[in-house]
């Protein structure tokens, strides 16, 4: 297989998120910003070419009936490695004392034990394909889901708070154009920084993939 | 090499070799991390420390006690920030059970004569755009300079003196709830404090 067309198959045609809908519990409990989406991605990128490469080396010593527990123990593995990770080095809070980025995914890092997109490209890829392109594919369909992750954090960031990657959109136009300026912004649509924003945008985002998809296609 | 036949012994041997590996590896990272996850967790607590309390050169962080909260069982730790051994201000580590997410805590920082001087949010699991406008300006800037003797530590909707976060009444409420149990244990502390001496 070609192995860049493997790699880029994760951002549209294979997306993880857009395509497959799978790992939703992260997709809408860490996309509430933009930088939380894109660590939430990051931490799933590693934990899954790490799996990868370590299940497609070790599939065929592994006996078939005990595969799925093995796999587990190794995904579960990686996931504490990145947990303590994390914990160690992304906890320092912001100047204003907000909170770390482990403070804001804090929850969901061990649950990436049980995102079904890493136990799926083991079972479905990596135990029946070359080392090399189980790396490719963990490391595209990792980022996949952290450019969809990102991408609906971000949109939900625009919609919910009004700022990108914590940069207040508002005030920050308003101080470019008049460094004096004292304007401070309100709120954004509140909605969208909760659940049912998660949905809606999630929803809209794909029926847009889609649009795009058909139109790639032809 | 053909694949491994699923008879007893293979899969314990495999299942053995894996998990031991595993537990190993991750023995090993946790060896490496251990220093580098206090240092963070210290790291955090000085500088919520330096926020909430005035300027101090010693160590808040080594010079704390604990004292039996209002509900029993639990604990309040207080850090004491000291300039040239003149005590310049208290940050109490307070909670509240009942915010929306469960478990609030708060960094309060007094000054010597109950005065809040300032307030960092340490642990939350509160909404992500409600509830977490807790540390922002607007809902925040309303405690420094009060002291909970004069100012009524309530939402305006509890017939208080504070305005509460848009659409977070619950959040809000939880919030002073913690201030005012670290001002009552502060209160409490400073009480015992001047009947030993005397």
């Amino acid at each position: 297989m070609n192995q860049w067309n493997n790699f880029l198959k994760g951002f549209i045609k294979e997306n993880p998120v857009f395509v497959f809908v799978l790992g939703m519990c992260p997709t809408l409990g860490t996309t509430g910003s933009a930088i939380n989406g894109l660590g939430m991605g990051l931490a799933t990128t590693f934990v899954l070419v790490l799996s990868n490469v370590f299940i497609s080396l070790l599939a065929k010593y592994i006996p078939d009936k005990v595969r799925i527990p093995s796999y587990i123990v190794i995904i579960a593995s990686f996931v504490t490695i990145v947990d303590l990770l994390m914990k160690a080095y992304t906890n320092t809070p912001g100047p204003n004392g907000e909170p770390s980025l482990y403070d804001n995914l804090g929850l969901f890092i061990p649950l990436i034990v049980v995102n079904c997109i890493v136990l799926g490209r083991a079972e479905a890829f990596a135990s029946k394909n070359s080392v090399t392109s189980s790396l490719v594919d963990g490391l595209g369909i990792g980022l996949g889901f952290a450019f969809a992750l990102t991408l609906l954090g971000a949109i939900r960031e625009i919609l919910g708070s009004m700022s990108v990657f914590g940069w207040k959109i508002a005030e920050g136009f308003a101080q470019l154009f008049n460094p004096a300026t004292e304007y401070k912004q309100g709120d954004g649509m509140i909605a969208f920084v909760l659940a049912p924003g998660a949905f809606l945008a999630l929803g809209y985002l794909i029926a847009f993939m889609n649009i795009i998809k058909k139109r790639y296609a032809k | 090499m053909a694949k491994k036949e699923s008879t007893f012994n293979n899969m314990l041997i495999t299942l053995l070799v894996v998990t031991l590996t595993a537990s190993g590896s991750l023995g090993f990272v946790y060896q490496l991390t251990k220093d580098a996850i206090a240092q963070a967790e210290a790291n955090k607590k000085n500088l919520a420390i330096k926020r909430v309390v005035p300027e101090f050169n010693n160590k808040p962080s080594e010079e704390f006690f604990k004292l039996p909260s209002e509900t029993p069982g639990d604990t309040i730790c207080f850090y004491v920030a000291k300039l040239d051994s003149d005590t310049v201000g208290y940050a109490v580590e307070t909670y509240s059970k009942n915010a929306f997410g469960g478990l609030l805590k708060l960094l309060v920082g007094f000054l010597p004569d109950g005065t809040i001087n300032n307030i960092a949010v340490l642990e939350h699991k509160e909404t992500p755009g409600l509830g977490t406008k807790m540390t922002e300006e607007k809902f925040s800037s309303q405690f420094p300079g009060k002291n909970p003797a004069k100012f009524i530590l309530k939402v305006r909707k509890d017939d208080g003196e504070v305005d509460a976060i848009t659409a977070s009444t619950i959040t809000s409420r939880a919030y002073c709830d913690a201030v005012q149990r670290g001002y009552n244990s502060l209160k409490q502390h400073q009480n015992t404090e001047k009947g030993g001496e005397q």
